[in-house]
């Protein structure tokens, strides 16, 4: 009698776990992260996960997201994407099929951001990237129309790159730039083309395009060629980790020249990683700045730093309206379907969050927004001026 | 931009380059000499090299000289541990065994490294650096350091190899490792010494590469150690004049490269170079085939 009535326990028990297991589960609003948390960019990664997860806890506090008379709890999916291609499709993918994931948001660098919009406008999922500034993330590559699904809380490389152009040729008093860029990244490669066309329209030259691949350590023969042409400036569309190395190798080589960089830089990281300073005075553009903040933005700080210890960087706050604007389509749609939620984003026409006042004009998936000029110096950013698109 | 002065620039920093691919290189020559493998974990404990030396100095500040030595030290350990761990258990395993417990180890320490430091971060700079200009020149007193420092530990392992019993019993173990042991070499011994010397060169070019680029992540090894096993393949993969040579020749084929053409065609010369080299001499420049005895 031992062994079948073992058996027949354990079925039984087996059965009974897989039952109670198959609650039908609570609703809720799940919105899925595709994040670069770790790789080259692990800071980036990190803002947003922390700004999601601290408006997330905000909402939830009030009882969760209003959607058609009830309130449902907001709810979070974190996937990593290594700061890689191949891994953010394969995230986005993983969080609509697997994880019933209702809205995207992220990721951040426009090299993910591009391969994981291609895989949520093909399953018709609407995403939202915080940071991502190449004009291609809403553009359908096929057709060259903008996309459905996919929108952005920050401006793109082509309100940027004239505005650095501008501050270049007019308040720098620089007649010839070089750029120096990663070719392999999308936001710096459309970053340092689109300068070139902005600065020469301004009168200026672009002395000499270099370039690198991400991951390379070693510019000391790009900057050798680079100094020979005696650039006024060196512009630099590059993230926080290559930033301070390009800079030191450049001034160890004798290169007097500024530097001027865009939001690539906007990581507090940078500061941490220039040891030598020779970022120092450097003047680069961003999305938003703590001093010249409204007051939801000086709230949202407050709460940011109470609960992280730190400062909010430009990637928190535009997660953070990523999510008022992703939750704020969900609310306007009034039910969890992916389609309406969709449409009531295209039927946003602004979204007024801590970066300020977004305006979405018809059939237009990128925000225009204000830029703000930031300098480094002493150990922080500083605000220089706004410019309003 | 053809002045001497950019010429002679661009050789300084091809130099500096090749001689961190040269100690590099040195090492999967050296491994692949004695055990006829290629030790894909050799990128990593390059990068370790340079970790080691970030763990080193937040604990104990110490001077240049002494964190070179203990981190050198450290990276021999870890290589003779390797090598009695994962691969010594597989010396008569199929070979491809071998080759993916060595991208599992060094797959290992990437991420085990990443679970202690996602984070790139800031290497600390042991020395004062000046950087001399003269006749639109700079030359910088770490460019001269690592070129100093990399050329006399060739120099010494050149000596180690050719002039010493341990030398000769490690060449004579890469000649034909079956009959070594039978005239009374401990074979076992040498090869676990040739690891740690190995290693710790490794180590050694870590941590200059982690001075010269001072921003260093666990993923730091993956690129450079590939260049230096191709650089350690350009030259004959088991010559350690060929190691040195390949290593060389690829800095300045990338720097070259740069100066001539768009940045961008740099990885392209340079693997295309390693596909015609090979065509034309499939053992590398200073390797030689097998010999055949009848």
């Amino acid at each position: 009698m031992q062994l079948p009535s073992r058996l027949f326990l354990s079925t039984l028990l087996a059965g009974g776990v897989l039952l109670t297991s198959c609650q039908p589960s609570k609703p809720s609003v799940k919105i899925g992260i595709n994040a670069e948390l770790t790789g080259e960019m692990p800071a980036v990664g990190a803002s947003c996960k922390q700004a999601a997860e601290l408006f997330v806890e905000q909402v939830n506090a009030k009882g969760g997201v209003p959607v058609g008379g009830t309130t449902i709890p907001l709810k979070l999916v974190i996937v990593d994407n290594s700061a890689k291609a191949d891994q953010s499709a394969a995230a986005a993918q993983r969080l609509v099929s697997q994880e019933q994931a209702l809205v995207l948001v992220g990721p951040n660098a426009s090299s993910c951001a591009i391969p994981a919009a291609e895989i949520a406008e093909s399953l018709g999922v609407l995403m939202i990237s915080p940071w991502s500034t190449n004009p291609k993330t809403t553009v359908s590559s096929a057709t060259g129309k903008p996309k459905q699904n996919i929108f952005r809380s920050c401006f793109t490389d082509l309100f940027e790159a004239p505005i650095l152009a501008r501050f270049a040729a007019k308040n720098l008093h620089a007649k010839t730039a070089a750029v120096l860029y990663d070719m392999s990244s999308e936001a710096p490669s459309s970053q340092a083309k689109l300068f070139q066309e902005a600065f020469e329209k301004e009168g200026g030259k672009v002395v000499a395009m270099e370039t690198y691949s991400t991951g390379d350590r070693d510019f000391s023969a790009q900057l050798t060629k680079l100094s020979g042409s005696a650039p006024d400036i060196i512009f630099l569309p590059a993230y926080y980790n290559d930033a301070p190395l390009i800079a030191e190798q450049a001034r160890r080589l004798g290169i007097k020249a500024p530097f001027l960089g865009s939001d690539a830089w906007s990581s507090p990281d940078i500061i941490k990683l220039d040891a030598g300073k020779n970022l120092e005075g450097s003047y680069f553009c961003n999305h938003y700045s703590p001093e010249g903040a409204n007051l939801k933005a000086k709230q949202f700080i407050a709460d940011y730093k109470a609960r992280y210890g730190s400062d909010p960087d430009d990637v928190a706050a535009l997660t953070y309206d990523a999510m008022g604007e992703a939750v704020g389509a969900v609310t306007a749609a009034g039910k969890l379907d992916r389609t309406a939620v969709r449409d009531a984003m295209s039927g946003t026409r602004t979204f007024d969050g801590v970066t300020g006042h977004a305006r979405f004009d018809v059939g237009s998936r990128d925000p225009a927004k204000s830029a703000v000029i930031m300098q480094i110096k002493d150990g922080g950013f500083h605000w220089v001026a706004t410019v309003e698109p | 931009m053809g002045s001497l002065n950019y010429f002679c620039q661009q050789a300084i920093n091809a130099l500096q380059l090749g001689s961190i691919y040269a100690l590099i290189a040195l090492g999967y020559s050296m491994v692949y000499g004695v055990l006829s493998m290629i030790n894909f974990a050799h990128g990593d404990v390059f990068m370790l090299g340079a970790f080691f030396c970030l763990l080193l100095v937040a604990l104990v500040p110490v001077p240049f000289w002494l964190a070179l030595i203990i981190v050198m030290g450290s990276t021999a350990l870890l290589g003779t541990l390797i090598e009695r761990f994962a691969y010594r258990p597989l010396r008569k395993a199929p070979r491809v065994s071998a080759i993916i417990t060595a991208l599992g180890c060094g797959l290992v320490i990437q991420n085990v490294t990443l679970g202690f430091s996602p984070y790139a971060r800031r290497m600390p700079s042991l020395l004062d650096i000046t950087t001399y200009q003269f006749g639109g020149l700079s030359i910088s007193t770490l460019q001269i350091l690592i070129i100093g420092i990399s050329l006399s530990l060739m120099v010494l392992l050149d000596y180690l190899i050719r002039r010493t019993p341990f030398g000769m019993a490690m060449r004579a173990i890469s000649f034909d490792r079956a009959t070594v042991p039978l005239l009374g070499v401990p074979a076992n011994t040498v090869i676990t010494i040739t690891f740690a010397v190995g290693a710790a060169l490794g180590g050694a070019a870590g941590l200059l590469y982690g001075l010269a680029y001072p921003v260093i992540s666990p993923t730091m090894g993956i690129a450079v150690g590939w260049k230096a096993f191709v650089a350690a393949v350009i030259g004959g993969i088991g010559n350690m004049r060929g190691a040195v040579l390949g290593a060389f020749l690829l800095g300045g084929v990338e720097v070259i490269t740069v100066t001539l053409l768009p940045s961008t065609y740099r990885d392209l010369v340079v693997y295309s170079l390693l596909l015609v080299i090979l065509v034309f001499k499939p053992y590398g420049l200073l390797g030689k085939p097998p010999l055949q005895k009848v």
